[in-house]
């Protein structure tokens, strides 16, 4: 470790809190432009024009959009990211209650999905132009065209509604057993899975390819190294900085494709819990929820160039 | 085995590869020869001429799109064709092994040295780690590498490229093969550098009694290594003898034909005319430029050029010598204005260019145009020849329809190609081929200075020597003025009217033609031409002792921030002088200008009197 890798780490640290301020104006901002009065909202179509004045004073909706920023900023930096407009229960105990949900989703997706893909893409790239290259490559393309609202809801078709094999909706309550668990997690993670794999095998295997075109594989050949030695100490080291930032914005799309699932399943999910706040215009909730997908998106990003640089030892050694 | 037979036998060996369109064809076609034990062969012939594939078929192994498709490889008492793929694991690295052209591309950037050095002895079960680690310092020890006992904790961008491509060699000695293969060991390294790897090779072959396979397109260095020479053209032997007869009587007409190719002949150019009222065409006065943004004091972070004069008369050229990294190829950057300078000015024609390209005007950039080493990277390849020529025709002088189309094929009839080829696009090219579509390129801008950055260092040697017919051509055509930069002197004085020689970013000589022939000469310059190797036996083991001790000592670090850059090396400094005080500007009589706190007469009481041998004719 140097002072190199260090000034390079504090900067991308120091990038990533800078992003998380701008995307917080731009979450805010955006929420601002969704068309609908609150107060409005709250109090309904009968309610008196002084009523609603008074609602909106107590709401420091009277106040300049500025101002309101900052408090909403501070309260986030504070860890109280305010009252839920709908049920008047802190945004931070209904999000507290959703996360570890979508975390477990996330969790069990990528421990399926990774050494899966990370499978297909070594061994695509070693056995490259074979039957089996030409067959996963095809296979891959066709699964990263599908749309994951599509492979879910022909999942719940086929599974659930003709089959009777899986529950059409994961909800974890009364599920007891191992069994009883992989039923409800099955078509989720599975759905999940289906694009996720397919890119990151795809791009492990290109970043694996090049580096076995390189001369120090060819060397490495001529040492008398075997194909796995050859893969294993030479090839894949060296492809590990693109191999990891394949896998992140991989997973980061899960991000994206977990509102989708957890919508078409009911999984009681920060995703879903989302979606319903946005149905009801619950503001504060829509806010804190976008900053956490954003959070997340950065730390895999962040985690990624991270691996890249210090899997580089040109950069750790100079 | 019986005492008599060679230790490699190759007989009529083929090798075919298959080209895009699925085709089968002949790239080594009835190959035969043979390596006695302890001998030292050499494969020599440019590119294409199956030097490579036949080493490598030596492993068993040929690169992707080839197969050995006939003929016996006897090693030893190992039949390689026989071999099943484990049985050519256990030759490769044990009984046979290579040294790649490139040591900078062989090792694994992301392991430390020393694991890679012995990884072979490890695969191949022959001794212990540590055993193996002893080994590998012995190695490096004998090989001359500084640091023998450290080195090998180190990542391969961590030493320079002359102790890789040495620490390759120890890789591949490292479990005393019965053949090692080197190929264009040194093709890679600056002359300097080439001295001091070869030697260290040739000792430790002979300690050794190692049996080896040197494949390379350089005569020249062949005749320091080899007993026996192998002359391939076309994938097919042309000549095969011991290397003294070899090169004072060639047989075969090729032969004759390369051994004229290393020594080119001189390409007369018409005397300049000086009328005297002609100002220069290019004037750089105190440049000083690198990159890395300013520093406080306005000066590049990283300093690649320091203080640089010179100028260039219409119609003559200026040659650029020194070694790779010394700042000839930033020079023709910041001239072309592609690298603002920090300090100094360039003219042409007596008018101030701007320091930044988008600054200039059309005009000027017309004027000036450049030409790059790989013509490969800077064509274009998704476009046809005829567009990559109608851009600047069209940007420069506005030329359409019928009038375009002429210009088109007189450009391409200017630099002798057919007019057919217009219609392809660079990568069906040969590389001569693509390195004149560059140059049609530039003169297609009409302009009235061309810098020319290395543009026959990537071609063979008689293609080269057509590059350089086709410029001394065009020169008394167009009455051109060219910057000719290149790492070749014997090219430079083929060429050139005038030479600037660089040494770390510092202009260390400047002269007539002459200044590279006569001594005395810049302590530098007298290394650079002393490092060139002569075309015949024993050049190599009677270099001086001086010599050697300057081509072994390495460019100091920020060599550029001190007096004198050559100081650390130099045979001649004087501590105390050299080292603080900035050496002045010495004429010399044979018609150049030196950067030395040294005399004419002390510096030729130091220097070997006689003319470097390689540049008489």
């Amino acid at each position: 470790m140097n002072s190199l890798v260090l000034r390079l780490i504090a900067t991308r640290v120091a990038v990533s809190l800078l992003t998380l301020l701008i995307v917080s104006a731009i979450v805010f901002g955006a929420t601002e432009l969704l068309p609908g009065d609150v107060a409005q909202a709250v109090l309904g179509q009968g309610a008196t024009p002084d009523a609603v004045t008074a609602l909106r004073q107590a709401m420091h909706l009277d106040q300049p959009a500025w101002l309101r920023y900052v408090s909403w900023l501070h309260g986030l930096l504070t860890g109280n990211p305010g009252l839920s407009l709908v049920n008047h229960l802190p945004v931070a105990g209904l999000i507290g209650g959703r996360l570890p949900n979508s975390l477990v989703l996330a969790a069990i997706t990528t421990a399926f999905s990774v050494p899966l893909a990370l499978a297909i893409g070594i061994t695509t790239a070693v056995w490259r132009g074979s039957l089996y290259d030409r067959i996963a490559s095809t296979l891959t393309v066709s699964a990263v065209s599908v749309p994951e609202f599509l492979v879910a809801t022909l999942a719940v078709l086929i599974f659930a509604v003709n089959l009777h094999w899986l529950p059409a909706l994961s909800s974890r309550s009364g599920v007891h057993g191992l069994f009883g668990l992989v039923r409800v997690y099955a078509m989720p993670v599975v759905t999940l899975s289906f694009v996720v794999i397919a890119q990151m095998a795809r791009m492990t295997r290109a970043a694996l390819v090049n580096t076995l075109g390189s001369s120090y594989v060819e060397m490495a050949l001529l040492k008398g190294a075997r194909p796995w030695r050859i893969v294993l100490r030479h090839a894949l080291p060296n492809a590990l900085g693109p191999i990891v930032n394949a896998v992140a914005l991989s997973l980061s799309f899960l991000l994206g494709g977990v509102i989708i699932v957890e919508t078409i399943f009911n999984y009681p999910g920060l995703a879903k819990l989302m979606v319903d706040a946005v149905a009801t215009r619950d503001m504060p909730l829509v806010q804190s929820c976008a900053m956490l997908f954003c959070l997340a998106y950065l730390l895999l990003v962040m985690l990624a160039d991270l691996a890249a640089i210090l899997s580089n030892p040109r950069l750790r050694y100079r | 085995m019986n005492a008599d037979r060679p230790l490699v036998e190759v007989d009529a060996l083929r090798v075919l590869a298959r080209d895009d369109s699925g085709q089968e064809r002949r790239i080594v076609d009835d190959v035969s020869f043979s390596i006695g034990a302890g001998e030292v062969v050499a494969l020599i012939g440019e590119s294409g001429s199956g030097k490579t594939t036949i080493a490598l078929s030596l492993l068993g192994y040929a690169r992707a799109g080839c197969r050995i498709a006939g003929g016996g490889i006897r090693v030893g008492a190992t039949d390689v064709r026989a071999l099943s793929a484990a049985g050519l694991t256990g030759l490769r690295g044990r009984q046979v092994s290579y040294i790649a052209q490139s040591a900078a591309a062989a090792f694994n950037p992301s392991q430390r040295i020393m694991p890679q050095v012995i990884e072979s002895a490890m695969i191949h079960r022959l001794m212990p780690r540590r055993a193996a680690e002893a080994k590998a310092r012995g190695l490096f020890r004998a090989l001359a590498l500084p640091n023998p006992d450290r080195i090998g904790a180190r990542f391969p961008h961590q030493v320079s490229g002359g102790q890789l491509q040495r620490l390759l060699a120890a890789m591949a000695l490292i479990t005393d093969p019965e053949l090692v293969i080197m190929d264009e060991p040194t093709t890679a390294l600056d002359v300097t550098t080439q001295i001091e790897v070869l030697r260290a090779f040739k000792a430790v072959a002979r300690e050794k009694g190692t049996t080896t396979l040197y494949v390379s397109h350089d005569l020249a260095v062949v005749a320091q290594i080899a007993d026996r020479i192998v002359v391939l053209r076309d994938g097919a032997v042309q000549e095969i003898g011991h290397t003294g007869p070899l090169l004072a009587a060639p047989r075969h007409a090729y032969t004759q034909e390369l051994l004229a190719a290393a020594a080119p002949a001189v390409r007369m150019a018409p005397p300049v005319a000086r009328t005297g009222e002609r100002p220069p065409l290019l004037r750089v006065a105190g440049l000083t430029a690198g990159y890395g943004g300013a520093n406080a004091a306005g000066m590049p972070v990283l300093p690649v050029l320091r203080d640089i004069d010179f100028v260039i008369q219409p119609g003559s050229v200026l040659g650029v010598v020194g070694e790779s990294g010394c700042g000839k190829s930033t020079l023709a950057r910041v001239i072309a204005g592609l690298l603002p300078a920090a300090r100094g000015s360039v003219s042409l024609d007596g008018e101030a260019l701007p320091a930044k390209l988008q600054d200039r005007s059309r005009e000027q950039l017309r004027r000036v145009q450049i030409v790059f080493q790989m013509a490969d990277t800077a064509l274009n390849p998704a476009h046809e020849v005829d567009r990559i020529l109608a851009r600047p025709l069209v940007f420069y002088h506005g030329l359409r329809g019928g009038a375009l189309r002429r210009r088109i094929a007189a450009l391409l009839e200017m630099v002798q190609l057919p007019a057919r080829l217009g219609r392809h696009k660079p990568g069906e090219l040969s590389g001569g081929q693509k390195q004149r579509v560059n140059l049609a390129r530039a003169l297609a801008a009409e302009p009235s200075l061309i810098l020319c950055d290395e543009v026959t260092s990537a071609l063979d040697t008689v293609v080269g020597a057509a590059i350089l017919d086709l410029l001394a051509g065009l020169r008394r055509e167009l009455d051109l003025s060219f910057m000719f930069i290149s790492h070749d002197l014997s090219t430079v004085r083929a060429f050139c009217d005038e030479v600037m020689i660089l040494y770390a970013g510092q202009r260390v000589e400047f002269g007539q033609r002459r200044a590279l022939l006569d001594r005395p000469m810049h302590p530098y310059s007298d290394l650079l031409v002393s490092s060139i190797p002569e075309l015949r036996t024993g050049w190599l083991d009677g270099i001086s002792a001086a010599h050697l001790a300057e081509a072994s000592g390495g460019i100091a670090a920020h060599a550029i921030e001190l007096p004198c850059a050559f100081y650390n090396r130099c045979a001649v400094r004087v501590e105390g002088v050299c080292n603080l005080q900035k050496p002045p500007l010495r004429p010399l009589a044979k018609g150049a200008e030196i950067l030395c706190h040294r005399t004419e007469q002390e510096l030729l009481a130091a220097q070997s009197p006689q003319p470097a041998a390689v540049l008489v004719h």
